[in-house]
């Protein structure tokens, strides 16, 4: 449920890093707590994201969720086909349902990040 | 509200079946078995069910039973007169505020069954109770009091002896015919009829809250589990929560009393103008709810559809930057891929066809006025 070759922030997104830039989605745990993923509002290449503040949305039907940026940097890429198909984020969190790649600005900032083993254990507590 | 919550008798069913619960109107029920969506495509295309034990029962009976409840509900009882015949009503206060919607079943002789909102079954209760001639005995749950003399009217809260199955979807009807066999005679639109459906009496009714056709079907309480358990049976039959019952009932503008309207609303302006008799005599609030009539509410509720975000409940809706109402109903419709809401406008306003905008916490987006029913194909229409 939380592939090891990923990295996780305390606000259920993961990070897959690739030199210095970084894939951002949301976590089995968020979608599952979520439920079906209907709309998605994310951020245009080009835009600047800060770590710790929210850079987009998802909702589902009964509720809100903001995404938080894990790392600093500039949004180079962002998964377009989720603005008509929202429900890949539940069916393939880890892959297809990717949102933004951020090219980092500071990509050491992705050591502090939770390895997949200390994520388990953060959503064992919060559930 | 910290009193213990209630359960309906499915509660043991809904945790077999990994149901997400909510508290909703004092009960612990469920929002989700599979998903909202999935639940409301089901129903949209299958058939779903749904535990609405929470639901208030009442049953008023007697000689004096219609002539009590003409003086009580907004519409004429007189429509309903045909047995086994029901209909959508109102019990509205003198200032035309409205304390409940309800339907009104004419069960049997001399009586009249009443479904009202869970939320508001002790208002109700307490409602018709204080307004109740003289010489009404009250009967509340198996504790009844015989005063034979006086039983012009009697009038019992059935709620916590029985339960309530909505069955509902395109193929419903086949799976309802499939249970009770060819004995069956299906009741039309609107209307109630005996059956027996495995073994279990119950009361079949030809009405929802989904848009869809279908049934619900009122039983003793403790036939619920299997009545519940007999109909998941079907595989065409899907378990669905309170979130579908939501999404559903508001594609087809269908009013939720609490959220749509409440005691501070008069039909007129809740667009329920059609469910009070411009016929009947007297009725409680019929002086003022005619006064609105005649000068025109000055708020109207309308429907509203956005192409980008989802208007939820107290977001604030605007016209050219100034707000003119806010979200009472709001979510996705799963149907259409799109956000709608009902909202309260100035009438000048609430025309079909106005460009508004609806503030969705940071951006403001484009909202339609649009006439509900929003979806305007299903199995009844």
């Amino acid at each position: 449920m939380y592939p090891s070759d990923l990295k996780y922030d305390k606000e259920h997104e993961w990070v897959r890093v690739n030199g210095d830039i970084a894939t951002v989605g949301i976590s089995h745990f968020a979608q599952d707590q979520l439920g079906e993923v209907v709309y998605v509002d994310l951020p245009a290449p080009g835009d600047s994201v800060t770590l710790g503040e929210p850079f987009g949305e998802v909702e589902s039907v009964k509720s809100v969720s903001e995404l938080y940026a894990p790392v600093n940097g500039e949004v180079v890429k962002v998964n377009e086909s989720l603005t008509d198909s929202p429900e890949i984020i539940n069916e393939d969190p880890y892959g297809e349902g990717w949102m933004i790649e951020i090219e980092m600005s500071e990509p050491s900032e992705v050591d502090v990040l939770l390895s997949a083993e200390e994520y388990e254990v953060f959503v064992t507590e919060e559930e | 509200m910290t009193e213990k919550p209630l359960r309906t008798p499915l509660y043991d069913e809904h945790l077999a079946l990994g149901a997400r619960m909510v508290s909703f109107a004092g009960f612990e029920m469920p929002l989700q078995y599979s998903g909202i969506v999935a639940e409301h495509n089901a129903v949209r295309s299958s058939a779903g069910v749904f535990d609405i034990c929470h639901m208030s029962q009442f049953r008023v009976f007697g000689f004096g039973a219609r002539e009590y409840l003409q003086g009580l509900l907004t519409n004429d009882l007189d429509e309903i007169g045909e047995l086994g015949a029901a209909h959508y009503t109102l019990m509205c206060d003198e200032d035309g505020g409205i304390i409940d919607d309800l339907i009104v079943y004419h069960s049997g002789e001399l009586e009249y069954l009443i479904i009202g909102n869970a939320a508001n079954r002790l208002t109700d209760f307490e409602w018709m109770r204080s307004h109740c001639p003289e010489d009404v005995t009250l009967v509340q749950g198996t504790d009844r009091e015989h005063r034979p003399e006086s039983h012009i009217v009697e009038l019992v809260d059935e709620s916590d002896r029985t339960g309530l199955i909505a069955l509902q979807g395109p193929k419903a009807l086949d799976v309802l015919g499939e249970l009770a066999g060819p004995g069956l005679e299906l009741p039309r639109r609107f209307h109630l009829t005996e059956a027996v459906l495995e073994t279990i009496p119950v009361l079949v009714s030809r009405t929802g809250y989904t848009g869809e056709d279908g049934v619900e079907i009122v039983c003793h309480y403790s036939h619920a589990e299997l009545l519940w358990r007999t109909l998941l049976s079907f595989a065409e039959v899907t378990p669905c929560g309170l979130g579908a019952r939501d999404t559903l009932r508001l594609e087809m503008g269908y009013r939720l009393h609490g959220v749509d309207m409440d005691r501070g609303v008069d039909p007129v302006s809740a667009g329920l103008g059609w469910v009070v008799s411009g016929k009947k005599e007297r009725f409680i609030g019929c002086d003022a709810i005619e006064r609105i009539r005649v000068q025109e509410p000055e708020r109207r509720l309308a429907g509203l559809v956005t192409e980008e975000g989802i208007p939820r409940p107290g977001y604030s809706v605007l016209r050219d930057g100034v707000e003119v109402g806010k979200v009472a109903s709001g979510t996705f419709s799963p149907t259409l891929g799109k956000g709608i809401a009902t909202v309260y406008l100035p009438v000048e306003i609430a025309e079909p066809g106005t460009m508004l905008e609806v503030t969705i916490r940071r951006r403001s987006v484009a909202a339609l006025v649009e006439p509900p029913p929003f979806v305007k194909s299903t199995s009844l229409q």
